[in-house]
């Protein structure tokens, strides 16, 4: 019976949070005391509890990312304790429950960061730079219209699982906050890899790679330096089996640059 | 696209120049193991292989530029990537990242630094207090040189702080080649790791026990 009234019991918690009225000003750590919080709360519902008491004693709330709850949006983002999304395997902020934490811890929160990831305020980033990754080389030329017959074209179920594991990225940008380079090839890797695995993105794989890189650079983002943290930090489980692939088409690009039969724009179209 | 400007071109350049370093080092320890042979196994090492001259020249040409390659873009790339990231968390924790891997700028400079004053020391003999003189053969006499520097024991120092910088530098690099170079995934990459982690361990064993052994009189004599 302990056991379960210990399950039901609550916790006081300090959370220690970066505060910052917009993008250009100063930021600071700022001590909450969150109060009356039962495992069962998701992390961004103890959030909530915080804001509602900060509400009521007339202060601003705490500005966070969120969206779904239900770990498969990627809007959530906050460094807790020094890992994104907290550290726990294939698991997003708001799929965080409580249980994790014990009465009385101190929890450190702060935004993302990483150049390309400007602060908005608080907790809240801009991840627009991954957009415009996505802009850059995220796609393939398809006619559109109407809707193909199925199995139409034909795709290996290796493959198909293959691209379906790179897929799964769902674009938070944890790998960025979590690489202390910046970078985000794991998010790149990610895409190019999909692509390139199906037929109807290895038509543009070579022009798509060097569009990405360029984009990664143009954007902000840093270099790899094979840390893996990224790998580590992804809620997603996205491997760094596909920034090796990265790689390797970027290298079967550069032989066909140097050639001459790589397009010079992939972003004339 | 850029092999020496675009951010996954200069990895490769990193990682090739990175993987001739290598072999030039496995290379190296094992003329250099010739030193437990006394005398004659180093200095007939030595005298035949500067008999050699294209290929040493081709290995001193290629390791060079290699070398400079290395140090000049992992400079560039290092600046880049602290201005990428320009604020710490408060809290730092790492849940994969090894010391080995976030210390490479740093043990690279070590290793820079080494390679200048080994350079200096043994291939340009000119720091001071060096030993050059010919065995009973008429050779020069490398192993009498590399004795009598090896028994000072801030030289042995610096030799074993130049070794453990290339272990960890390799540590974190072997594996970090492969995958830059593409040659991995979840099957291949743990196996790199040990790959990386074993040669690495056996150069430091194998180079730190020259000086060691020699400064502690067990081998030199």
């Amino acid at each position: 019976m302990s056991a379960h009234a210990s399950e039901h019991g609550t916790m006081n918690l300090k959370l220690i949070v970066w505060r910052q009225a917009g993008p250009n000003e100063p930021g600071r750590f700022e001590t909450y005391d969150a109060k009356g919080i039962t495992p069962h709360h998701s992390f961004l519902e103890m959030l909530d509890v915080v804001n509602e008491d900060l509400i009521k004693q007339g202060k601003e709330p705490i500005v966070f990312d969120h969206d779904c709850r239900e770990g498969i949006c990627g809007a959530c983002s906050a460094v807790v304790n020094g890992v994104p999304h907290g550290g726990y395997k294939r698991t997003t902020l708001c799929q965080l429950h409580m249980r994790k934490f014990k009465d009385g811890d101190a929890i450190y929160l702060e935004p993302w960061r990483a150049r390309a990831f400007p602060i908005i305020k608080d907790l809240m980033v801009d991840r627009g730079a991954l957009d415009r990754l996505i802009q850059a080389a995220g796609w393939t030329s398809a006619h559109t219209g109407g809707v193909p017959d199925g199995n139409s074209t034909p795709i290996p179920k290796r493959a198909a699982d293959y691209a379906m594991d790179a897929a799964e990225c769902i674009g938070c940008g944890a790998c960025v906050a979590a690489c202390p380079n910046g970078a985000a090839m794991l998010f790149a890797g990610a895409k190019v890899s999909q692509l390139a695995e199906l037929p109807q993105g290895q038509v543009e794989a070579p022009e798509r790679v060097a569009a990405m890189v360029q984009a990664m650079a143009e954007n902000g983002f840093g270099n790899c330096s094979n840390h893996y943290e990224c790998e580590a930090a992804c809620p997603k489980g996205i491997d760094v089996k596909f920034i090796a692939r990265l790689n390797r088409e970027f290298r079967k690009a550069l032989v066909l640059d140097k050639v001459g039969a790589l397009k010079k724009s992939a972003k004339a179209e | 696209m850029r092999l020496f400007s675009d951010s996954i071109g200069r990895k490769i350049v990193m990682a090739v120049t990175g993987l001739i370093m290598v072999l030039f080092v496995v290379g190296h320890l094992l003329g250099n193991l010739s030193i437990f042979n006394g005398p004659d196994g180093i200095n007939a090492y030595a005298e035949k292989l500067h008999q050699l001259a294209p290929l040493v020249w081709g290995t001193r040409i290629v390791v060079g530029l290699s070398v400079v390659l290395h140090a000049v873009l992992a400079v560039q790339i290092t600046l880049e990537n602290s201005a990428a990231n320009p604020t710490r968390y408060a809290v730092q924790r790492s849940l994969k990242a090894t010391f080995s891997g976030k210390t490479m700028i740093w043990t690279g400079l070590i290793l820079g630094a080494f390679i200048v004053y080994h350079l200096l020391q043994f291939t340009l003999r000119v720091t001071p207090g060096l030993v050059r003189g010919q065995d009973s053969l008429g050779r020069f006499d490398v192993f009498g040189m590399v004795v009598q520097q090896f028994r000072i024991v801030p030289i042995a120092a610096i030799y074993v702080v130049g070794m453990i910088a290339l272990f960890l530098h390799l540590k974190h690099g072997i594996q970090s080649t492969l995958q830059t170079l593409g040659w991995s995934n979840e099957t291949l990459l743990p196996r790199w790791g040990v790959l990386g982690k074993t040669l690495a361990g056996i150069l430091l064993v194998g180079f730190g026990a020259i000086p060691l052994l020699i400064l502690a009189g067990i081998a030199g004599n």
